[in-house]
């Protein structure tokens, strides 16, 4: 990249008056797809995107909004289909084709040299080159981020160490790094993950900003506010492929369905629930994220034994912090948990299982599973001490592998042998590994998260049916997705959950258009936003004041 | 959030597709793999038999043990010994004056230049091999009866080499367990150090009949080494304090601790006008594998050398079989799965220091009650250091750090025959211990030289070069 930077950079000698060079950019991608072997990431996909616009990629994690970007910046090749600048077709075949082509990328994991200046890492792959020895010239470098920060009113100290920058300032330097290379098509992936609110409504700013001066975006997330403040047009992405293209003022709740999807409805046959006491008792529970800002803000939920209590919401709303605060692997803040009639709020993780909880977690090869053990290993990873599986000082090889191979059967997990190592298993397999280990022990509560994240359909009904199986056994069901399919299906009772807080608790009979709205954070009681229109109003049950903020926490159950 | 740590996947599998770097200029956006994973829902255009499943975060140990153990490792190994002795041969050569000087007539007379070269070469790695294993020389005589020659002088070679050997796979197991657990421990010379003086100072200061004086100085110096580790396991565990840092710096501590000691009253020798401590009680020290009557022969081998090989089976059973090891390798690959499945990840780390101090400790007391007798300022040789070596060359497995302790035991015992040769130093033995491991721990480099078939692996080192 860097070597293509230069050729770029030496061809525009003139260039860093910064945006100049072209006339706005028209991008169109044509039926973009991209396979990872057997799977594809990438359906089909064609996109406009029109010179100055604010284009918003819409999708969960992991519907294939960052591959289709990859693609474009050069990351990744195409299976089929072309990338149009301007009606002409490009070949992108790195980063560096990209940001002659005029596309800038700021990722979401900043690309910058912590201990450098933010004139350093501007400068960075494009290096100002003074005399014949080639010697860095700083003050050209510096002057030029001046300008450019001058330019399109993005505030940055050109001397500052980055490292000591907050990540907002930080993301600003990426994108004047991003400027500097004088493209006209910026494309952000995610860029207000990391951001707090401020800093995320800064960034709206200068993302408007950045338009008045005839710069396209490429905005990609998940958060349907700020799509909505600032996007001109919305494509809604899930599975791979494109669902449907949006104007920014389409209801909340439609793209809240676009992007979780209503396509499948996965009926699992159960009968109707026979709760009995709570198992699960949490009461205010205040709990930071890893950043340390509040994720999940006074929750009280209860769930009681022979019940699925399915957690609905969209990704990142603080249901991953509420599921690890549960299981004693995340610091709480303030308010209690109650097993039972134990008050666990400060018991370890190890004793917390031991008390009869049951975790399947929402990322398996992270933390459900160590890829380099065996199966048989696996599946007593946290039973491996107790009998009959060993002592404190003895592992019982015999009796591990001799139980190994009867989950094996029992939970069908297609794997050579039970000595073969977990990683060699296909998605599918490894999850059911998960929920074999922890469906065989006597439980008392089941925590699952994202229990068929990435799997087969055939296991996903399979897992499906063993946490119903698990509910009729008379313990109590936490359950963790993003899949609404998946919560409505399963659950009992269902919590919505948006932005750190239970906004309601439905019967998962419930019409969908209602729990969507719920999941964009719209109460039935709340009004909706000024540009939203009136049948979908109804649909919430009320139409009164238009102008007041869709926010709706107050209103918390 | 999870997503927020992009998972590493090395390998570049067909079913995973290219490999992102690690940050490094190329990246390939993690959610680049987290979409192929989710594009297998339900309505997914074909239904995929094989997800790829998300990898945690790869750490530069866990990389390195990744190489350490990919295919062809025991050839791998093999060949690195012979291209370390193809460089050492080639040092010898231009070490030697006169056979270096013959060179110069390399085109006037080729064939007496070359058979001086192998005539040196040949008979300095001949001299190794009789110093380390066996000289036929001697062993004709004994059996021909010629000159008095008794079997003590027949197994003299091997007594040295499992002398040299003990404490070197004392210190390889202190250094490889750790390993396991993904620590890097380059304290065992500190804790080597800790542990000969706690063995020494129970061995001269308590006398004890029997056997009871050198278990008791035996379990006293492996204390102190558990101890010094520990120290260091407490502090990772506690604060993420990098233990690398640590032991280092604990190895200047106990250098400097271990002069100042031996200089103490009731710790100096009177006797002796250097730095050296009293000499611990003949009880306390180890019993001679070959007998009494073979010490006068000279045979050294000792107690050691089987405490070692015990330690050896005993740290192979613990990773095979103790539910501490368990914990350990969970610990080891994946710390976040580990805390997940309810172990102290905390605890795990600081027992595991504990314990590789307590073997580092053992080959320090080896040192003294093997043969030294008493504490001077350089009782442990550099044990510690070669003990990491003898670990990567033993690619961090119990029985191959024992297989690996032999041969640098060996290489140690024959380089003391080598430089009998004028012209060939001693050094040379440390040049080529150097080189093997150099050679071990740069397969890459190997499987070029000898156009090795690639291992999978090989492309994990590729990703790690990119990163």
């Amino acid at each position: 990249m860097t070597a293509r930077v230069h050729k770029n950079l030496a061809h525009a000698p003139a260039m860093r008056s910064a945006g100049t060079r072209r006339s706005p950019l028209r991008l169109e991608l044509r039926g973009i797809t991209k396979r990872f072997g057997d799977l594809v990431a990438n359906d089909q996909i064609s996109l406009t995107v029109e010179p100055g616009e604010i284009h918003a990629l819409l999708g969960e994690n992991g519907a294939g909004k960052s591959t289709l970007m990859n693609v474009l910046y050069g990351l990744l090749q195409p299976d089929e289909g072309e990338i149009l600048v301007d009606g002409r077709p490009i070949k992108i075949k790195g980063p560096g084709d990209a940001i002659a082509a005029g596309i800038g990328m700021v990722h979401q994991h900043f690309m910058l040299v912590p201990v450098f200046t933010v004139t350093d890492n501007v400068m960075l792959g494009a290096e100002q080159i003074r005399g014949p020895g080639g010697f860095l010239d700083h003050a050209k470098a510096r002057k030029l981020v001046v300008d450019v920060s001058h330019q399109y009113g993005l505030p940055v100290d050109p001397d500052a160490v980055v490292e000591d920058l907050p990540i907002g300032v930080q993301q600003r330097v990426e994108i004047v790094k991003a400027l500097t290379r004088d493209v006209d098509l910026l494309i952000l992936d995610e860029p207000t993950a990391v951001l707090t609110p401020q800093e995320t409504d800064e960034l709206l700013d200068v993302m408007r900003g950045l338009k008045a001066a005839g710069k396209s975006i490429v905005f990609i997330t998940h958060k349907l506010r700020e799509v909505k403040a600032v996007a001109d047009r919305i494509t809604v992405i899930r599975r791979g492929r494109t669902v449907g293209t949006a104007a920014p003022d389409a209801p909340e709740s439609e793209l809240a369905d676009l992007m979780v999807g209503r396509s499948v409805l996965l009926r699992v046959e159960k009968d109707e629930a026979v709760p009995g006491r709570p198992v699960l008792s949490i009461a205010d529970l205040v709990v930071a994220d890893d950043r340390g800002l509040q994720a999940v803000g006074g929750i009280s939920l209860e769930v009681r034994a022979g019940e699925v209590l399915g957690v609905a919401g969209v990704q990142g709303n603080g249901q991953t912090e509420l599921v690890e605060a549960v299981m004693g692997l995340r610091p709480i803040a303030a308010g209690s948990i109650k097993l039972l009639d134990d008050d666990v709020t400060a018991w370890g993780t190890r004793k917390i299982l031991d008390a009869g909880v049951g975790y399947i977690p929402e990322d398996r090869g992270v933390d459900g599973l160590v890829r380099e053990f065996s199966v048989a290993e696996n599946l007593v990873l946290d039973t491996y001490a107790k009998s009959p599986n060993g002592t404190r000082f003895a592992l019982n090889r015999s009796k591990i592998e001799s139980g190994a191979a009867e989950k094996i059967s029992e939970y069908d997990i297609r794997t050579r042998s039970p000595l073969h190592a977990v990683g060699t298993l296909s998605g599918g397999n490894q999850q059911k590994v998960i929920v074999a280990r922890e469906l065989s022990r006597k439980l008392q509560l089941l925590v699952a998260a994202q229990p068929t994240r990435g799997v087969d359909v055939g296991s996903i009904e399979f897992i499906h049916k063993r946490i119903v199986a698990e509910r009729d056994t008379g313990s109590g069901v936490l359950l963790v997705s993003s899949e609404l399919d998946e919560v409505l299906s399963l659950a009992d009772r269902v919590a919505v959950m948006y932005r750190g807080r239970v906004l309601a608790i439905v019967s998962p009979d419930t019409p969908r258009d209602e729990i969507g709205l719920l999941m964009a954070g719209i109460t039935g009681k709340q009004p909706l936003p000024a540009d939203t229109p009136g049948e979908v109003r109804e649909a919430a049950g009320d139409t009164e004041t238009p102008d007041a903020e869709a926010d709706g926490e107050e209103t918390a159950s | 959030m999870s997503d927020e740590n992009p998972p590493i996947e090395p390998g570049g599998t067909p079913e995973t597709g290219p490999e992102p770097g690690k940050g490094g200029m190329l990246p390939v956006h993690p959610d680049a793999l987290r979409a192929d994973r989710e594009a297998a829902g339900p309505d997914a255009v074909r239904q995929p038999a094989d997800t790829p499943a998300p990898q945690p975060k790869r750490t530069l140990g866990q990389a390195f043990l990744d190489e350490l153990w990919a295919d062809n490792a025991f050839t791998v190994t093999l060949l690195a010994i012979v291209l370390a002795a193809i460089v050492g041969a080639v040092l010898m050569v231009l070490g030697d004056e006169p056979t270096r000087q013959q060179w110069a007539y390399f085109f006037y007379q080729p064939g007496k230049t070359l058979s001086a070269s192998w005539d040196l070469v040949s008979s300095a790695y001949g001299n190794m091999f009789k110093g380390s294993i066996i000289d036929p020389d001697s062993f004709n005589r004994w059996i021909w009866g010629v000159d008095n020659v008794t079997w003590q002088r027949v197994m003299y070679p091997i007594s040295e080499t499992l002398t040299f050997a003990a404490p070197l796979i004392f210190t390889g197991l202190a250094s490889a367990l750790p390993f396991r657990a993904g620590l890097f421990n380059i304290g065992g010379q500190g804790q080597a150090i800790m542990g000969a003086i706690g063995g020494a100072t129970v061995g001269f200061a308590f006398s004890a009949p029997g056997a009871t004086a050198w278990i008791l100085s035996t379990l006293a110096g492996a204390l102190f080494g558990a101890l010094y580790g520990l120290i260091v396991g407490v502090l990772k565990a506690r604060t993420g304090a990098h233990e690398v840092i640590v032991t280092i710096m604990m190895n200047y501590i106990a250098l400097l601790f271990l002069g100042w000691y031996i200089l103490q009253k009731g710790i100096h020798d009177p006797n002796r006008p250097d730095a050296i401590s009293k000499p611990v009680h003949p009880q306390a020290m180890f019993p001679k594998i070959f007998g009494p009557t073979a010490t006068d022969a000279g045979l050294r081998a000792n107690l050691g050398i089987v405490l070692a090989l015990l330690a050896a089976w005993g740290v192979s059973w613990l990773l095979r079989r103790g539910t501490f090891g368990f914990e350990l390798r969970a610990v080891g690959y994946n710390q976040d799965a580990a805390r997940t499945a309810g172990m102290s990840v905390g605890l795990t780390l600081a027992l595991t220091m504990g314990l590789a101090g307590a073997l580092a400790g053992l080959g320090g007391v080896t040192m003294v009650h093997g043969d030294a007798r008493a504490l001077s300022a350089d009782v442990v040789g550099q044990i510690g250091f070669n003990g990491i070596l003898v670990a990567l060359l033993g690619r961090v497995k119990p029985w191959g750090v024992v297989w690996a302790g032999l041969l640098f035991g060996a290489m140690t015992a024959g380089g003391l025959r080598m430089q009998a040769d004028p012209g060939i130093s001693t050094e040379l033995v440390t040049v080529i211990q150097a080189l093997i491991v150099m050679f071990v721990a740069a397969p890459m480099l190997v499987k070029a030289i000898f156009r090795l078939r690639k291992s999978p692996s090989s492309a994990a080192h590729v990703g790690l070069a990119q990163g």
